[in-house]
């Protein structure tokens, strides 16, 4: 694992036969975002406030469990090129997360401060979307080339907080879900798959 | 028992909310359902002194935005599930503490004076609408049986029938849908048997052919697509109080004080507003039924 982190500097250095893919996915990932607009912009949503709030929420955790998909899917595979995406799918996880925070902050509550804070703290779902989001703030931050120099072995150490970050954010979703779960069911399964495969790789090396 | 009348005064005939109100109802004249051949027709009905005044919802917004978990428990599948649902024949069940007990066919339940009933609706998820109801007071067909002393609790029951209700072949929850009522609340003349909205029957996803309205406690009290009306001794079991008693209470008034775990109750959207707006107590309807409830601590009984 953490030798595979160590090449991480290397492999985000990348060669320019691989920027249309870049692009393409990019684009890719845009489409969510685009989708989301018309729906709203066309007037297909009654409640447009919850359908945004829905979307980009179910958004950032797709992406963040593609962006857990990468290291199962090269070591599996053996293919290189899935982890020159893999810094572009966390920003983008962080992207629709930030979509999310600010729908809650802006459409949601209107800048309701002292509601926010009520809600922070009575209600253990919104607890702890609001802490996977805080945990994914350093890491957008220091996803630039010059972080990783600059923190070497601690930026793979710091950036194992994706882990925490997608179980309060399958967690949320499981909490806020007033009665039929097999949505958060689906991405729990997903998710403990991820886990689960980096599990198994860890306890197969050390034995 | 004591009922607050609410003023002589009509307030929907001070203020003329919507024009197409009386172009329809000249359209249609006074007359109940109009039966032609097999296809149902539109219905008419009186204006009411109980109708709010806000501005209805549109019929696209309320008819597609639903929760009815019979046909799914996301808000657009009802619309998209619920056309499979055969409201004819269709007969509703009134019987247990009651004198005359007797199933009522559903052409002779449109026969009653219809009303048209202009109600908030506020969901316990924090969102709400103004719906132009048809229909009659439950009190109505609750005197037609004569209920007896024993008589302290309505019970109803929605219809089971996964083949044309998808949502129930799987177990969200203990089917058939089951909601209750004390006596005076099923009394009180806002509590609204609904079989029409906007001057047309009730889309199948908004309860079809009958349902329930009781517009001072959350949406989900108000029971659709009813088979069954029970009178009992007992309080009856609730679907959403047996799903999570925590959470969802017998009473469920809609009560801004009193927050459900996950949401705030303080305030509501009303569809189509961008702003939020604040709840209030019972729905608003405070001066007509706050009297039932004197004496209880709203937030036990919620």
């Amino acid at each position: 694992m953490t030798t595979l982190r160590m090449k991480n500097p290397a492999a985000a250095r990348q060669p320019a036969r691989f920027n249309w893919l870049k692009i393409a996915v990019f684009v890719l990932c845009l489409l969510p975002l685009a989708r989301a607009a018309w729906t709203v912009l066309s007037g297909a949503a009654v409640n447009p406030v919850e359908f945004i709030t829905r979307s980009t929420g179910t958004w950032t955790l797709s992406f963040l469990l593609i962006t857990l998909t990468i290291s199962p899917l090269r070591q599996i595979s053996g293919w290189g090129w899935p982890l020159r995406l893999r810094r572009m799918l966390g920003l983008y996880a962080f992207f629709y997360g930030s979509l999310h925070l600010s729908t809650y902050v802006w459409l949601d509550q209107f800048f309701d401060w002292p509601g926010m804070l009520h809600d922070i703290v009575k209600r253990p779902f919104i607890t702890v979307g609001f802490a996977a989001m805080l945990l994914m703030t350093p890491l957008a931050i220091t996803s630039t080339q010059g972080w990783m120099r600059r923190l070497k072995r601690r930026w793979g150490q710091l950036h194992r907080l994706v882990y925490p970050i997608a179980l309060l954010g399958v967690l949320h979703y499981w909490w806020l879900v007033k009665k039929d779960l097999t949505q958060p069911m689906l991405y729990a399964s997903v998710l403990a798959v991820l886990l689960g495969w980096r599990v198994y790789r860890r306890l197969r090396r050390s034995s | 028992m004591l009922i607050k009348r609410p003023a002589d005064i009509q307030p929907s005939e001070i203020t003329p909310e919507g024009v197409y109100f009386n172009r329809r109802q000249f359209m249609l004249g006074s007359a109940g359902l109009l039966l032609s051949g097999e296809t149902l027709a539109a219905l008419a009905g009186k204006k009411s002194p109980l109708s709010v005044s806000d501005k209805p919802n549109s019929l696209k917004e309320i008819s597609t935005y639903n929760n009815y978990y019979e046909f799914g428990t996301d808000k657009s599948e009802p619309a998209m599930y619920a056309g499979s649902l055969k409201t004819r024949p269709w007969n509703v069940v009134v019987d247990g503490e009651v004198g005359r007990p007797r199933s009522f066919g559903i052409e002779e339940l449109l026969k009653q004076p219809l009303e048209e009933r202009i109600y908030r609706l506020r969901c316990v998820e924090g969102w709400s609408m103004v719906i132009p109801w048809i229909g009659f007071p439950l009190a109505s067909l609750l005197k037609q049986v004569a209920p007896n002393s024993r008589a302290k609790y309505v019970a109803f029951e929605t219809l089971q029938r996964p083949a044309e209700m998808p949502g129930q072949r799987s177990r969200v929850l203990d089917w058939p849908y089951r909601e209750g009522l004390r006596m005076d609340e099923a009394m009180h003349p806002l509590t609204l048997l609904a079989v029409g909205l906007y001057n047309d029957v009730l889309p199948n996803q908004n309860g079809a052919p009958i349902r329930l309205v009781v517009p001072w406690k959350y949406g989900f009290k108000s029971i659709k697509s009813i088979v069954r009306i029970h009178l009992q001794e007992q309080m009856p079991a609730t679907s959403w109080n047996m799903a999570n008693a925590h959470e969802y209470g017998f009473y469920s008034n809609v009560n801004p004080e009193v927050d459900h775990p996950r949401w705030s109750q303080a305030s509501e959207r009303r569809i189509g507003e961008f702003l939020k707006r604040k709840t209030l107590m019972f729905n608003g309807y405070g001066d007509q039924v706050a009297s039932l409830y004197r004496g209880m601590d709203l937030r036990k009984n919620f």
